[in-house]
């Protein structure tokens, strides 16, 4: 008998992907009712979208000025005013959910389990510790509410067959001032598919050497179709953003291609991209760690591959 | 100039980042055995930013704490010999769960009265990136998680958060809580002397129990494992093969 709230993640236009796939991992264990809550300061399109998710029952708008950004700290006593109906409340595992549900469940006086990967039952998880490297299963008490953020690679979103009720709603929750949004940077170059929902992703490392070389990636990505990604080495080194970066301290992707190009394969990337469908390994080092996780490896110089592979997928 | 009192920085004891873990047999766990114990590098990574705030004359104590058995008096010794004043080891054999950890800071931060409390955005062990959160909600003040930069100005804090988006810049008033991100600053490395001088700096311990913190527990480990490992994949020659390869499974 567990009724799960989920709490929408979008950007005020559109409903991130993350959404419909914490309700994937609700539809799991078979809820009795999944309702979505959309803050937002005009949320009429979100929640719509909402509504499409199969295994919806009702779509909770809550429309306020102070929900334009999504700051935890004037989220989470919103959260705690719908918390009495349900059993379940979950958040996506990205830097939104993982800001806001800690600061939810302190409120309600409760634990917080964090990235679920499988539920076994309604209140026993599986989640990922010591950066991947062991997975450990954990029985919750039943007599608290389960606050929990979900790991999106783990879910595939759920459909968009669901027709759910839409039902409006204002609270009462005094909303601190003690917080305040200034503005979002983000790669403005990359106008590419996003990196964390995208279905072919192509990264580059250090071995590209320069952010004018990274260009390549950029190219090989556009020819796929794809997303571009980039190791922490290839962050720090300055070539690309630190949104692209993926890996344990950056985004955990799951799609059905991931190309690494001139990337050694450090454990922390190969924590991001373990759920990928395919992945393939292009390094001139042939002792690179990625080559054992790779479905294919390739060892040869990255400048003289990738121009050849961007020409052959061309043609 | 100064404008913040104290800072409280939190330092988690942690199996060392470069440990490969391993698995105890019977699944009841990770083997601590001899392993190299060393600061959650997150929550170096505040300390070293607490530091860099008090040399620039913003802030004018700074206090490392932690919270566990004696053995974590080394990264509290550590944390000193960093440049911290002074350090408080909460001692208890029990392994708290988030959310009695940031009752504890909480009960500390009544204590010490600081403006703002830093730690790492998550430890390298459990992963949970909970405690700085929850400690903020408790003491219904602003957080700033997962910062990759952080500036004073009248009370109030700017800082910029790594967020799947992009940066995310938030003023904050003080007193708050501060997560750090990896991209905040490069730790220092310690040299002798200043080992040597951490000796002779206050270490406190205060007893778990003299805090009147609970310990309740919610979650219970049933097993732990080690992950699904992928099947080993095949070298392909050149790209003509590659190509072919990734037809053949419908990818391109």
């Amino acid at each position: 008998m567990s009724r799960v709230l989920v709490i929408a993640e979008h950007n005020q236009d559109s409903l991130n992907s993350s959404t419909a796939k914490c309700v994937t991992c609700a539809r799991s264990f078979e809820a009795e009712t999944i309702d979505i809550v959309v803050f937002a300061k005009e949320g009429d399109q979100i929640a719509a979208q909402a509504a499409t998710l199969e295994g919806v029952t009702t779509v909770i708008r809550i429309d306020h000025p102070a929900n334009e950004f999504m700051l935890a700290a004037t989220l989470a006593p919103q959260v705690i005013e719908l918390a009495a109906d349900y059993t379940h409340i979950f958040g996506p595992s990205g830097t939104f959910g993982k800001d806001l549900m800690p600061r939810v469940a302190a409120l309600l006086g409760v634990g917080q389990l964090s990235d679920i990967m499988d539920a076994e039952t309604a209140f026993r998880f599986k989640r990922p510790i010591y950066a991947g490297n062991a997975i450990t299963t954990v029985e919750t008490s039943e007599d608290h509410v389960v606050i929990a953020t979900v790991r999106t690679a783990s879910y595939a979103a759920s459909e968009q067959t669901g027709q759910a009720v839409v039902e409006t709603r204002s609270l009462s929750a005094d909303l601190p001032k003690h917080t305040r949004f200034i503005e979002l940077r983000g790669d403005a170059e990359n106008k590419r598919p996003d990196l964390q929902t995208a279905a072919r992703v192509v990264s580059g490392g250090r071995a590209l050497g320069s952010k004018e070389n990274f260009k390549l990636i950029y190219q090989l990505a556009d020819v796929l179709g794809a997303g571009v990604g980039a190791s922490r080495a290839a962050v720090d080194s300055g070539y690309v953003g630190n949104d692209l970066q993926v890996g344990q301290t950056g985004k955990i992707i799951s799609p059905d291609l991931y190309i690494a190009v001139g990337i050694s394969g450090a454990i922390q990337h190969l924590t991001g991209i373990k759920d990928a469908g395919t992945i393939v390994a292009i390094n001139k080092d042939e002792k690179a760690p990625l080559f054992e996780i790779a479905d294919f490896g390739l060892t040869a110089d990255l400048f003289d591959v990738v121009p050849e592979l961007i020409k052959v997928l061309r043609e | 100039m100064t404008e913040i009192n104290k800072i409280l920085v939190c330092l988690k004891r942690v199996v060392d980042y470069n440990v490969r873990v391993r698995i105890k047999p019977d699944g009841s766990g990770i083997s601590l055995d001899g392993v190299k114990m060393s600061i959650n590098p997150f929550d170096e990574i505040a300390l070293e930013e607490a530091l860099r705030i008090k040399e620039r004359n913003e802030a004018k104590e700074i206090i490392v704490v932690s919270i566990g058995t004696q053995e974590n008096q080394q990264q509290l010794r550590s944390g000193l010999a960093m440049g911290a004043d002074r350090a408080i080891l909460v001692e208890t054999t029990e392994k708290l769960e988030p959310l009695a950890i940031a009752k504890t800071l909480m009960a500390l931060v009544n204590r010490e009265v600081p403006q703002l409390v830093m730690m790492g955005k998550q430890s390298i062990d459990d992963d949970n990136n909970q405690t700085g959160q929850m400690l903020a909600a408790l003491w219904d003040r602003p957080q700033a998680t997962f910062a990759s930069k952080l500036t004073f100005k009248s009370g109030t804090a700017v800082a910029t958060r790594e967020v799947d988006a992009g940066l995310e810049v938030i003023s904050i008033d003080l007193p708050a809580v501060v997560t750090s991100d990896l991209r905040l600053n490069e730790p220092r490395y310690v040299k002798l002397p200043e080992i040597m001088k951490a000796k002779k700096k206050l270490l406190e311990t205060i007893p778990l129990i003299k805090l009147g913190i609970e310990s309740t527990t919610q979650f219970r480990s049933l097993s732990t494992e080690p992950p699904p490992q992928r099947p080993k994949g095949v070298m392909v020659s050149d790209v003509p093969e590659l190509v072919q390869s990734l037809r053949d499974r419908g990818l391109v």
